[in-house]
């Protein structure tokens, strides 16, 4: 039971990519949120995010030895080198669409934590799990509310947010399909079985769903490449504009 | 922003910090309901670690006393200095006066 250098790296290069992507996206909605309250706590969960992604990036450099820091993963890989959820990138969408992918990813990642935070292989991802799981909670639990609200709202934040699930359910495959990036995390205690973590998923999504009066989505084809470099067309844009400025000046600091 | 929350009504916020012995009014906002009350001040309010316990009241809740009472109410204390602790030495077991 081990794991090589080359796929540890690749681990926690894929969790940290997941939280800079998804805090990217989040970042977008500063000063356009529906009301200003909501704008801030949009933010704050984008600041969380990337805080995440820093230090998850920082520790994937380490494990990795050639030198690399967070903001050379971050801004100076090309996007067949991102090893994120497909989830994560897409769209934000309107407020319901960004609320509802936030509370389906943010529930994974919750419970992906919790086993962080617990497991002895890599101790300082320990660290930063136990950190991470506190916002994690808040996260779905906010995100939880929102679904909630907008689902058992209106007829019309009913249906729009239904119409949320259904396009964003196809992406959530690919967080519990097998793969070899988590195959041999798992085998050394870094993940738990992929079925274990669905089934945390699934007790806590099934019971918001169901107060927010919405339906789940039979499972179906699911799209996965996320993990192997393979993004959608949504992905090269935001790269562009994360990584413009770190392209132009390289090197710079202020 | 797209919307004004008009049809949600005013909170009034109130923050117990670390060394706070008491909640401290720390201003207001609009939610749908408490629940809604308390996250919104959580992210609006306690970004800085500036909280350990939060309340929230319906601002239409809470009875101010009216600015033209200001004469009657408070100006008669104006001349009864003796009503502040300054006339006896206070015992060092005394905390929090």
């Amino acid at each position: 039971m081990t794991v090589t250098q080359e796929q540890h790296f690749a681990f926690l290069l894929h969790l940290g990519d997941d939280a800079l992507v998804l805090g990217q996206r989040l970042g977008a909605w500063c000063g356009h949120g529906p009301i200003l309250e909501e704008d801030i706590a949009l933010t704050n969960l984008a600041l969380d995010c990337i805080g995440q992604a820093r230090t998850l990036l920082t520790r994937a450099g380490q494990v990795e030895g050639q030198g690399r820091t967070e903001d050379d993963l971050a801004y100076l890989r090309e996007e067949r080198a991102f090893r994120n959820h497909l989830l994560v990138e897409l769209p934000n969408g309107d407020f319901g669409d960004t609320l509802m992918r936030h509370l389906l990813y943010s529930t994974f990642a919750y419970h992906r934590m919790v086993h962080f935070a617990g497991q002895t292989f890599d101790q300082p991802l320990a660290e930063i799990a136990a950190r991470a799981v506190k916002e994690l909670a808040y996260h779905k639990a906010h995100a939880a509310d929102w679904v909630i609200r907008l689902g058992d709202g209106t007829r019309e934040s009913h249906d729009r947010v239904q119409s949320s699930l259904l396009r964003l359910w196809p992406y959530t495959g690919e967080l519990f399909l097998p793969h070899p990036v988590d195959a041999a995390a798992a085998e050394v205690g870094l993940l738990p079985p992929a079925p274990v973590l669905q089934a945390a998923w699934d007790a806590e999504i099934n019971p918001v769903l169901e107060a927010a009066t919405l339906t789940r989505p039979a499972d179906g084809w699911m799209h996965r490449g996320g993990k192997d470099g393979v993004h959608t067309e949504h992905m090269g844009y935001l790269l562009a504009e994360m990584q413009s400025i770190a392209r132009s000046h390289p090197g710079a600091t202020w | 922003m797209a919307t004004q929350p008009t049809d949600w009504p005013l909170w009034e916020i109130f923050v117990r910090s670390r060394q706070g012995l008491g909640h401290r009014h720390v201003g207001s906002l609009h939610a749908a309901d408490a629940a809604m009350a308390i996250q919104n001040a959580r992210d609006v309010y306690t970004r800085r670690q500036e909280g350990v316990s939060i309340w929230v009241v319906p601002a239409e809740q809470i009875v101010a006393s009216a600015p033209g009472d200001k004469e009657a109410l408070f100006d008669p204390s104006d001349d009864k200095i003796y009503r502040h602790p300054t006339f006896y030495v206070l015992p060092d077991a005394v905390k929090h006066m």
